[in-house]
Order: structure tokens, then sequence, then C-alpha cells
């Protein structure tokens, strides 16, 4: 198992007139080489949340086991925990700050103790596993190219330090939707070439989310909801009310219910919802 | 992190001070400041102190938030004693050696300094504790008003005060952010000697002023596309009033500086 979390809660700024409950009473665990999707409202938690697996916010409630770390313990090596934790935060590209592209990606690596020649070398396997070409963009600025390469050089830059779990929040947001197609096909590519083998992925877009995530995991005002396969989930009736889309398959079959057509289904993808549609329509006919 | 900071920051109320019109907190801080320096003798600076208790209590905001803003000058307020302690001249000396000459009149007068350091921050804290930002400008805005008559750009400024003091937050927010990014990838800003800790300023400075820049622009194309111009007879949504409450602090604070003048020609330390 890599990650355990037991009765975590957290509140920003507590025994202030500011306080905001975060997290309240939160269990789960994310296993070895899983793809776990995150949902919820804005607000519901989810960033405060994947923040306390490296260490950013201090564990103030409940016990956090992070691969061989215990965060409840009082001396915790933050070096060590960061390295095995890739942290892609919302809007990546705002953290790039180095002259060239090959230097900011270098930067993980070597605050991580590898030497100049060891960052150069998963620099470059890091450029070249988000599909960008090393020469060309080595030693340009990161500043001067595209909203879509910034992301790729972000993820590389976390890719470059080697980490056994990679947590994304939101990767896909603000994107235009190839650019999101393209940095998911990135993440799934990553996961299978077993880059890093865990994957926990924030995100609203439930399209997404259903098609890539193994298990789904969903906060409501703080709280853990619900923690089921995606097709468990998304046959669940109060997603709407807790402020979730749904996926367009489960849209089509939801309005196909309210027009007589009553599908008995629980397909996701576009292929399983026409399959489902012939077969009823055949029944219907024969 | 950059949250905790609350030099001149707002404690939500709606205490008797809360609810006093800006204008009047600016005009009777400056009043209050100018009665500290009549102080002269150990009783005014008790007088003080009380006026000081019974305004924290009034405005029922946590002597926490006040102590916090006095943790900020502490060091200012040591050092400048530890100086007048050391090199003041006159009075009888306690202790001497080398350059340096201990006297009484030393003691008592780096005493009142710090005193008088202390209270001055402690006076101007309540009214940033007890006045959100915005009803500050607004309030600077309209005293600052005479001055249209020669042709200084009061309104442009008070909209600039806003506007930085609005992005204040936010910024705070980026550093945040900005911070938890690059101590993910394992930058670390404790350690080391001092060039080496500057270095480390510098993958949360870079990004903070491209942010910066960015929401600047942002904020002017938004300013423009929605034809705004500073034009001398804007209406408010929030008109400021002078009402009872301002009465009553006025004559209180006039009462407590007739107090402190008086107390001047009474004898004592
Ligand atoms: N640094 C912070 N200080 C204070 N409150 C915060 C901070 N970050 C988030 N919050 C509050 O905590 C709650 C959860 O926020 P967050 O974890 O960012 O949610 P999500 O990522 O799901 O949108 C929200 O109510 C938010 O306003
Ligand atoms: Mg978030």
């Amino acid at each position: 198992m890599s990650i355990v979390v037991e009765n975590l809660s957290y509140t920003y700024m507590p025994k202030t007139p500011y306080r905001t409950t975060a997290l309240k009473d939160i269990t789960f665990t994310v296993n070895e080489g899983e793809f776990v999707g995150l949902i919820g409202a804005t607000g519901s938690g989810k960033s405060t949340l994947i923040q306390h697996f490296n260490g950013l916010i201090k564990l103030a409630d409940g016990r956090l086991t992070v691969f061989d770390f215990d965060l409840s313990a009082k001396k915790i090596n933050y070096k060590a925990l960061r390295k095995g934790i890739g942290m892609l935060f919302q809007y990546p590209e705002y953290q790039l700050f180095e002259e060239t592209v090959l230097k900011d990606i270098m930067f993980g690596p070597k605050n991580f103790g590898m030497s100049k020649e060891e960052a150069y070398e998963s620099a470059k396997r890091a450029i070249e596993l988000v599909g960008l070409d090393f020469e060309e963009i080595k030693d340009r600025s990161p500043f001067e190219i595209s909203g879509g390469e910034k992301r790729r050089v972000a993820i590389a830059g976390v890719l470059a330090y080697k980490p056994k779990a990679l947590i994304l929040d939101e990767p896909t947001a603000g994107l235009d939707p190839s650019g999101k197609k393209e940095i998911l096909e990135l993440i799934t590519k990553l996961k299978k070439s077993d880059a890093v083998s865990t994957i926990i992925m924030i995100s609203h877009n439930m399209d997404e989310i259903a098609a890539y995530a193994e298990r789904i995991i969903v906060l409501n005002n703080s709280r853990l909801i619900y923690d089921l396969p995606p097709k468990e989930l998304f046959k669940k009736d109060d997603l709407q009310e807790m402020g979730l889309d749904l996926p367009i398959t489960v849209k089509i079959k939801n309005a196909l219910a309210q027009r007589g057509m009553v599908l008995d289904t629980d397909a996701l993808t576009a292929e399983e919802l026409v399959a489902a549609i012939k077969q009823k329509i055949r029944g219907n006919n024969g | 992190m950059g949250r905790d900071i609350t030099f001149g920051q707002y404690y939500p109320g709606d205490s008797f001070i809360h609810r006093m019109d800006p204008r009047a907190k600016i005009l009777l801080s400056i009043l209050y400041i100018v009665t500290v320096f009549l102080c002269v003798s150990f009783y005014s600076y008790l007088a003080v102190f009380l006026f000081l208790a019974i305004l924290i209590l009034v405005a029922r905001v946590p002597l926490r938030s006040v102590l916090k803003s006095v943790k900020a000058i502490l060091f200012l307020v040591m050092l400048t004693a530890a100086i007048n302690i050391l090199f003041y001249r006159e009075g009888s000396p306690l202790l001497q050696f080398w350059v340096i000459r201990i006297t009484d009149e030393g003691l008592i007068f780096s005493a009142k300094m710090a005193l008088r350091l202390l209270f001055l921050v402690i006076g101007t804290t309540l009214v940033t504790l007890t006045t959100t930002p915005m009803n500050l400008t607004d309030g600077m805005e309209s005293l600052m008003s005479p001055l249209k008559v020669v042709k200084f750009p009061v309104h442009d400024v008070a909209i600039i005060m806003s506007i930085a003091l609005r992005f204040i937050p936010s910024l705070m927010e980026e550093i945040d952010k900005i911070i938890m990014a690059q101590k993910a990838r394992g930058a670390a800003f404790d350690s080391g000697g001092l060039i080496a800790r500057a270095k480390a300023l510098l993958p949360i400075l870079i990004p903070l002023f491209v942010s910066a820049f960015r929401r600047a622009d942002e904020l002017a194309l938004a300013l423009d596309a929605r034809c705004y111009n500073a034009t001398p007879n804007r209406t408010k949504m929030k008109e400021l009033k002078f009402g009872y409450r301002d009465l009553v602090a006025s004559v209180a604070c006039l009462l407590f500086m007739g107090v402190i003048i008086l107390l001047r020609f009474y004898p004592g330390v």
C-alpha cells in the first residue's frame, strides 16, 4: 500500500475568525499502481488533501502514511518524502522560473541531490517522455514557449526526479480541447510506461475521470462521500446535488430515460453506450 | 505563511469602534499620536495605558492580535532602548566603563521612549484592526479631497491605493502557492548561508513578478473594457457618514488629551 489516510481532518487558520474547515474525518487508501480520481466541487478540500501527502501541509489531526513515511512522526525527512511524490499543481506553468527549459527541469533533480550529469540525463529523459524535442527546446526560455508546451515542461520538471507516485491537481485546466487531450494521453502513456506507478488525479472533467481512473473518490463539504469504481459511482443519483457534472454518456442515458427509453447499463464509453442502445432497439423489435 | 502577517489586518467585528466613520478614526488617531508626544511623566504614560486598555475592550479585538503587531516592532524598540541606555549622557552615572555610561536619567529616558513607541503602534494598530482596508482608503480619499483644488489627482491616488490593498491578499496567496510548488520540487528555503538563502528566493520571486505583471495587465484590460475612468463626479455605493459614535469618540479623545496636558503640570518623574 502506498498511501493510507485515517481520520484526517484539517482546519485552516484555527482559532481565528477566518478559520475554515477543509477536511473532516477522511479515511481511504491508495494502493501501489492504482490510478485514483479525486473529484468534488470547488472548495470541497481536494487540494488541501493532496498537499498533506508530501508534507506541504502539516498533519494536524488523524493519521497518514505515505510509502515508508509516517507523517504523524515527530521528525520527518521531508526531502526524501517529496522525492517520492511528484506533485503537479494547478496551473503548474506559473512555477517556471529559470532562464532555460533545461535548467528549470534540472531544478528538482538537483535539489534532491542528483549530480549535474545525472540531472542532465534525467531531464533529457523527462523531456522526451512528455513528447517534446529535447534539442529544439532545451535552450529556450520557459516564458516564450506556448501554453501547452509550458505545461509539458512543468510535468517534465516533476518527472525528472523520478517520483514513485504522481499527484496531479487539475492537470488539464485552462487548456484548449486538443491540449487537454494531449496531456491526458501523456498521463496514460506515463502510467503504462511505468515511469510512475501510482497516479492520483484531481479533475472537474467527468469524461476524463470516468475514462482514466480505476477508482474515484468524491469529496463534498470537506467529507469523503464515495470511494467507488467509475461504473458504480456514476449510477449514483446525488452527484449533481454535490455540484458535480456527469460524463456525457451518462447524461445521454438519463436523457433517453426521460424520453421513455430506459437502458439497463452501466456504460461509460461511447462504444458501450451505442452497444446498449442497439441491443435495446433490437430487443424491442424482436 | 504569508497569511500570518497581521500588521494592519482587519479583525472582523461590529463594535462601537468598528462602526465609526473611518475619517473620524484617522483624524482621531492623529490626535492620539500628538497626545502621546505630549506625555512627560510616568503618570501620563499610565493614563495612555489605561486609555488603550479601554479602547481594546471597547473594540472587542483579542489581545493576541494587538500583541502580534507589537511583536513586529519589538526588536526596534529594544534596539533603541539599548542605544539610549548605553549612550545617554545626562544624569548621575550608575555604571561607567570605557565609552559606556549608564545613568539614572538614561534609564528613565529609554523606558519612556520604548513606551512611546509601543503605545504609538498599539494605537494605530487598533485603527487598522477595526477598519477594512477599503474603508480606510475611502476615508483617506475623503480627507484628501481638499487637495483637488490644487489639481492633485485624489481619486486616482485613492483607486491606486485600494487596488494595491485589494491585491495584497491575492499576492500572498500566490506566494503561498509558488512556495508550495517549489518545495514540492525539493527547494529548501531555510538552509545554507546568507547567499544560498538569497539565491533560494529566486524561484519564488521570478514567478511572483511574472504573475503580478500578468495580473496588472489583465486588470488594466478589464478596467478599459468597462470604460473605467476616474470621473470627478463618481458616486459611491456606501457614503461615509459622520454619526453620533464619532461625536462621542471625539469628545472622549479630546478629554483624554486634556488629561495628558493637565498632567504636564503635575509634578512627577
Ligand atoms: N491557504 C488557505 N487558507 C485558508 N483557507 C484555505 C486555504 N486554502 C484553501 N482554503 C479553504 O479550504 C477549503 C478547501 O479548499 P481546497 O482544498 O482548495 O478545495 P478544492 O481544491 O477542492 O477547491 C475552502 O473553503 C478554501 O476556501
Ligand atoms: Mg483546488
